[in-house]
């Protein structure tokens, strides 16, 4: 028996953020109601507690902010780059200035852990816009032609599971190439975007550059369907992403996608297995598994099988699952009674179907929506853990004997987004890397991300790259 | 002798797999000059013709995507060679498809042939102009390269027999793809003669697979097929494009939509880096 370190409570102080009772729609500059006065609440999912009303953009609504839009995008189109630039660099510094801010507020909206808002999302977020901010006036060198020009108003849909971070990568490279935008936050995380809205304000951004829309998925489908958007992207799920295909198709909208994953993380038998392990753990429970590169198939080497899994199991009974703004804690909430209600019926499906269930005993919250980390053995490609995309907390473990099969197995998927390496010898890395048919492959490291480096997926994961040069090709007409 | 001698008649046959079946349909269409003379009786590719193609070109896709770009330019360049000693062989039946003048049809031709040349100096380059090593911040290597987006169907311009087909096609293979050809409709011959020249060029079978037919009828299937990575709707008129369009969606294919073109233009690499993924490797920085 190790010995159990109780931990004081180290929570992260709330009262850094100000969270207002109701917020309006920002279109055009100004917070207004949407127009049938429409409203929904938005909860901490750790507590359940009401954080605040939002509005809830309707057709009207949409229809507003793309006309603020399409105004703006004369003038804005027409700054020079370096003045774009100047703007970017601004929003970058007040994320930088306000980060602990946000941070906070990204942890009670969304449920994440306090450690990973502050040291992951919030750096990020705010490396993004300086990244972005550099290329407004460097476009005539990014190859794509000698003056490649911005396509109008984007239509931007996000997610839930990185909801600022998701923002920047949509609205940096957007407003660089010298398009407007109208984003819609994912309805159970609209806060961080209306605080970013009022960053705008404070950055002295034009009115109707950046236009926020808080809505549920109808208002999404109103957006990406509105005949005066140019550029449509959505981060979510590959189904939500086939119907916005659908509704994009004939018309001249420009698309991109990014969308679902189910990335294979292999271990093979020469891996240092204590590195191996704390990668494993990073890449299916970081941000409780709400990721959609999430490493959630473990695919490990038969004769390295057992002592991976010890070692593993021991790493999970030392997560510590509860209050997101405690500095301590590993896992957070689950981001919705809905999201649960899937998790919990996937891992379900997995002991149905004949997988073997473990995880260590914990103690969950009794408010809120929680989900102990979990892992499958004895999974099978048939099975649904093996093949859906849970999102969550969730592991399903299978095994193989060679290269050959590890590939096979790996890119046994719809999906193509990512998938992990880990392997001491660098030239099966590299032969690996090349059969993966995934977007990023992260070899002996999982869940890196960067704003230089570029991000996407394969077949049903989705088309096109956010971040680096790649990511400008998406905003401008080439 | 030579006036009274009647000439053999060449059977046209589709091109899958790097073999020349028949339709597995039996059927057949009747193509005309620009003046309405017989010309040939064309394969009418059907649903099971494309799903075969489709299966050819899947099967061939690893060899070819796993081919040096070295390699994969050698071969374009041959299909180059080849056809130039073909070259006489293409004017005439470019003149016949297209109602152009012996010289109209000479200068079509000798584009065609010189765009392949431009696009097999592309193979082991256009990795470099898309490719990136990202500064990322941190200890780690991270290095973004090209790779084919795997099977992509490909429905030829209806207009331009030849010298749009080759603009259309070599930028797929180039970068490793395969691809399944839906000929123009009306003008199929020269697409059906360049697979008897891709059958001589060292090109592996299944790389390349040319279907004579209706765009209206083939497509669907291919738009629809999950084993079908992307789609070019060159060859679609908007009302099919936009049907297809939506049928790709199914498993998220890449869409080329159809657009104004002038094939004797300068290319571009756009149609290269349409049918490419990027990949990015990320790896620790250590001692």
């Amino acid at each position: 028996m190790t010995m159990a370190f109780e931990y004081a409570p180290a929570p992260e102080s709330r009262a850094i953020v100000d969270i207002a009772p109701s917020y309006g729609l920002f279109i055009d500059g100004e917070f207004r109601p949407a127009e049938d006065g429409k409203v929904f609440k938005t909860v901490s999912p750790s507590s359940e507690e009401v954080l605040s009303e939002v509005a809830q953009a309707g057709q009207s609504d949409v229809d507003a902010a793309v006309r603020a839009a399409r105004k703006a995008f004369e003038k804005w189109s027409a700054l020079p780059g370096s003045e774009r630039a100047k703007y970017l660099f601004r929003i970058a510094r007040i994320i930088q200035e306000r980060s602990r801010e946000l941070a906070v507020l990204e942890s009670l909206d969304n449920g994440k852990p306090i450690r990973e808002s502050r040291d992951a999302d919030l750096p990020l977020v705010a490396a993004h816009f300086f990244y972005y901010a550099g290329w407004a006036d460097k476009l005539s060198h990014a190859g794509f032609g000698q003056d490649p020009r911005p396509l109008g108003v984007a239509g931007q849909v996000i997610p839930w599971n990185f909801p600022l971070l998701m923002l920047a990568w949509k609205i940096a490279p957007a407003l660089a190439c010298g398009n407007t935008v109208v984003l819609k936050p994912a309805e159970t995380t609209p806060l961080s975007a209306l605080f970013f809205a009022d960053i705008c304000r404070q950055a002295g951004l034009p009115k109707g550059v950046v236009n926020i829309l808080t809505g549920d998925g109808s208002t999404g489908a109103a957006l990406v369907a509105h005949p005066d958007v140019n550029k449509v992207a959505f981060t979510g799920s590959t189904e939500v992403g086939k119907a916005i295909a659908r509704t994009v198709a004939g018309t001249d909208k420009k698309l991109t996608l990014e969308l679902g994953g189910k990335a294979a993380n292999i271990v093979f038998d020469d891996a240092p297995i204590d590195q191996a392990v704390e990668g494993i753990v990073n890449g299916i429970f970081f941000n409780q598994g709400h990721v959609c590169c999430a490493g959630s198939r473990l695919l490990v080497q038969e004769s390295v099988q057992d002592e991976l899994l010890d070692a593993l199991k021991r790493r999970m009974s030392t997560l510590r699952v509860g209050d997101p703004l405690d500095k301590n804690t590993d896992i957070g909430a689950i981001n919705s009674a809905e999201q649960l209600a899937r998790i919990k019926s996937l891992a379900d499906s997995g002991e149905a179907e004949g997988a073997e269930r473990w995880a260590p005993s914990c103690e969950l919250p009794s408010s809120g929506y929680w989900f102990a980390p979990t892992l499958f053995t004895g999974v099978t490609q048939a099975h649904r853990i093996a093949r859906e995309e849970i999102f969550g907390p969730v592991l399903s473990v299978l095994t193989f004997r060679t290269p050959a099969e590890a590939v096979e197995k790996a890119n046994n998927t719809q999906y193509g987004l990512s998938a992990g390496i880990w392997t001491e010898k660098g030239s099966r890395i590299l032969w690996m890397a090349d059969k993966l048919r995934a977007g990023v492959v992260w070899a002996n490291t999982f869940n890196k991300f960067d704003p230089t480096s570029p991000f996407g997926g394969y077949k049903e994961s989705g088309f096109g790259r956010e971040g680096g040069r790649h990511g400008l090709e998406a905003y401008l007409n080439v | 002798m030579s006036d009274a001698r009647l000439s053999v008649f060449k059977t046209y046959k589709l091109f899958v797999g790097g073999k020349f079946p028949r339709s597995e349909s039996g059927r057949v269409y009747e193509v005309a000059d620009s003046k309405g003379n017989w010309l040939a009786n064309a394969p009418l590719a059907s649903r099971k013709d494309a799903r075969d193609a489709v299966v050819a070109a899947r099967k061939a896709f690893g060899g070819w995507a796993g081919a040096t770009a070295y390699n994969r330019g050698q071969i374009l360049y041959r299909i180059a060679e080849m056809l130039e000693g073909r070259r006489e062989q293409f004017v005439r039946e470019v003149a016949e498809a297209e109602g152009l003048s012996k010289s109209k049809a000479a200068a079509v031709v000798d584009a065609a042939i010189d765009r392949w040349v431009w696009y097999a100096g592309w193979t082991d380059k256009i990795g470099q102009i898309a490719g990136a090593a990202n500064p990322v911040a941190g200890p780690y290597f991270n290095l973004s390269t090209t790779e084919p987006t795997g099977v992509v169907a490909v429905l030829a311009p209806q207009d331009s027999s030849f010298l749009g087909l080759v603009s259309v096609l070599a930028p797929v293979i180039a970068t490793g793809n395969t691809a399944v050809v839906v000929t123009s409709e009306k003008s199929p011959l020269p697409a059906l003669s360049l697979g008897e020249v891709l059958a001589t060029s060292d090109l592996p079978g299944g790389v390349v697979n040319v279907l004579s037919g209706k765009a209206a009828e083939i497509g669907p299937h291919l738009a629809a097929h999950s084993d079908v990575n992307a789609i070019d709707l060159t060859g679609a008129d908007a009302e099919l494009a936009t049907a297809l369009e939506t049928a790709a969606a199914d498993n998220l294919k890449r869409v080329l939509r159809p657009r104004d073109e002038d094939w004797s233009a300068d290319p571009g690499t756009d149609r290269l880096l349409t049918f490419l993924e990027t990949k990015t490797v990320w790896h620790p920085i250590g001692v």
